[in-house]
């Protein structure tokens, strides 16, 4: 009889219910107060409606939506071309090397954001030390605008989502039975014509559950383009945060907050579909 | 597997690749060494001027203690009540496990603005803000996702059959848990507990709202002097930052290599 409790284990329910809780109260439950008491304060649903319509077609949320699409794709085309080659090359090397490499990606991805997104204001800056080395070299006669510009975005985001990309594909890679390429070359196909035939077909699967996640992520992203960005550069999480720190607006911002988590959840249903979301974080 | 030129063009970029991921890391740590008063690099001269200035003002020796208080809150509950829930998912027989388990993940993927605001709004007619327990309690919701994600794959290499065997050998389920569980997996308990830490001891957003002027934690104040002007003692709060994260990486790594070094006396005997 014991034997069969410790499989046929009831009391999951009970174990979880504390973790379950405490999102219900601290997490779920504030998200739907708050948009329900914010779009609660504007009136009747078609004024709710009409509201909502004038916010998301004004000047300031279409551009924001723009620039956030924009960037974002960039970046999550930038941090793939990037990643790929690192998370091929820690697939296939063992020892000193992988671990290396690995210690090279892990330590910033643990590194507070904030400490992220500083240290590059002090590389990038008008006076930075990336102008003032290249200004002593004399490859360029005044400081180029990195800082406050789309550049200090890409480059500051780029850096944050890196890790998420690697460590995803990485997760994808290692699973690839190398003998297939070794076949496949020893079948007679040149390393380009097995590289773009068996490897890629076989690593997509990360390819896109990478982006995803990285897509995902930089969509909602607030404190690098917060601090890095020019007055051109406001994506739609700063739109929300100003919009409550300065204007108090909380209407305004539930429409646009209401907006960013419905592209989320959507994405993440994808994201869902896709992947094992055990791996998320490349664990 | 791949042709000789493309390898070594692999590692070449390679190289490059992690001597970029590292710059801005270990420009911070070289800056905070710096003596003078404004951001030179390389410093002309080195002191620990900037960390006497860190630790000696009472302002950022208040933002560390709500950054401790906070995060050990945040640790505490999001490990014992992850710990539970990523028992239940590996031994419990529940319904729409892979549903639930995306649920129980929102917080990382939800945009965090959106999180803090929501909290900040429920916090404001509830006199919540500026409480660190609340704002613990609040960092517990997302330090959660990383310790079953952690604990998750650490339960998975626990041995159903040990605990079916103290069960029959006549235990009780909270026996099971006390002298078989708990052991077993206390390393990767250990690991979530400090990166549960690390979540809520770096988190900004959250804390921007919810800190008030009385609980402003490290990452806030740093937010908030980046905006104002960029003042060399930054620097070394920064690397302290990193320095938290080099021994949580570190005591991971330790605690990795006792449990293979265990695991593997355990396969010779």
């Amino acid at each position: 009889m014991n034997v069969n409790k410790a499989r046929n284990f009831n009391s999951g329910t009970v174990f979880i219910l504390p973790a379950v809780l405490l999102l219900a109260l601290v997490f779920v439950a504030p998200l739907i107060w708050f948009f329900i008491q914010a779009l609660k304060g504007i009136g009747s649903p078609a004024d709710i409606a009409s509201y909502a319509w004038t916010i998301v077609t004004s000047k300031a949320v279409t551009t924001a939506l723009l620039t956030t699409n924009w960037i974002s794709a960039l970046v999550t085309l930038l941090v793939l071309v990037i990643s790929y080659p690192l998370a091929y090359y820690l697939a296939n090397t063992r020892d000193l090397r992988f671990t290396l490499v690995l210690f090279c990606i892990v330590v910033p991805y643990f590194t507070s954001i904030i400490v992220r997104t500083y240290s590059w204001m002090v590389l990038l800056g008008r006076n930075g030390i990336i102008n003032n080395a290249l200004l002593q070299i004399g490859l360029i006669n005044e400081p180029l605008a990195l800082l406050y510009t789309k550049t200090g975005v890409l480059i500051g985001m780029v850096y944050v989502l890196l890790p998420y990309m690697v460590l995803t594909l990485f997760a994808t890679m290692k699973a690839i039975d190398p003998s297939l390429m070794r076949a496949a070359r020893g079948l007679g196909a040149g390393s380009i014509y097995a590289f773009t035939r068996i490897y890629f077909p076989l690593s997509v699967h990360g390819v896109i559950s990478g982006s995803l996640i990285v897509f995902i992520l930089a969509i909602g992203f607030f404190i690098t383009p917060a601090l890095m960005g020019g007055p051109s550069d406001v994506m739609i999480a700063m739109l929300v945060e100003r919009s409550v720190e300065i204007m108090f607006d909380w209407s305004g911002a539930a429409v646009m907050s209401l907006l960013l988590l419905a592209a989320t959840m959507i994405l993440y249903g994808i994201y869902y579909r896709v992947t094992d979301v055990r791996r998320m974080m490349g664990a | 597997m791949i042709s000789a030129p493309v390898s070594r063009g692999l590692s070449v970029y390679v190289t490059v690749a992690c001597l970029v991921l590292m710059l801005p890391i270990v420009i911070v740590l070289i800056l905070a060494f710096g003596h003078q008063g404004y951001l030179k690099f390389p410093p002309d001269s080195y002191s620990l001027r900037w960390f006497a200035a860190f630790f000696g003002d009472p302002r950022w020796q208040r933002a560390l203690w709500s950054s401790v208080l906070i995060a050990s809150i945040a640790c505490v509950l999001a490990t014992t009540l992850g710990f539970f829930a990523a028992y239940a998912f590996v031994r419990g027989d529940l319904r729409a496990k892979k549903l639930l388990l995306s649920f129980m993940l929102l917080p990382i993927i939800i945009p965090h603005v959106i999180t803090a605001i929501a909290m900040y709004f429920l916090s404001g007619p509830l006199k919540l803000v500026g409480n660190v327990f609340w704002i613990g309690l609040c960092h517990a919701t997302i330090a959660l996702p990383i310790v079953l994600l952690i604990l998750l794959s650490s339960l998975q290499g626990v041995d159903v059959n040990l605990e079916r065997a103290a069960l029959s050998l006549g235990s009780s389920r909270f026996g099971v848990f006390t002298k078989v569980v708990i052991p077993l997996a206390f390393p990767g308990i250990l690991s979530s507990a400090l990166f549960a830490f690390l979540a809520s001891f770096d988190e900004l957003i959250i804390s921007l709202f919810l800190a008030g002027v009385r609980s402003e934690t490290l990452p806030v104040r740093i937010w908030n002097s980046l905006h104002l002007q960029v003042e060399p003692v930054i620097a070394a709060v920064s690397a302290f930052l990193i320095g938290v994260t080099g021994v949580v990486l570190l005591l991971d790594a330790l605690i990795r290599q006792a449990r293979s070094a265990r695991l593997a006396t355990r396969a010779a005997r």
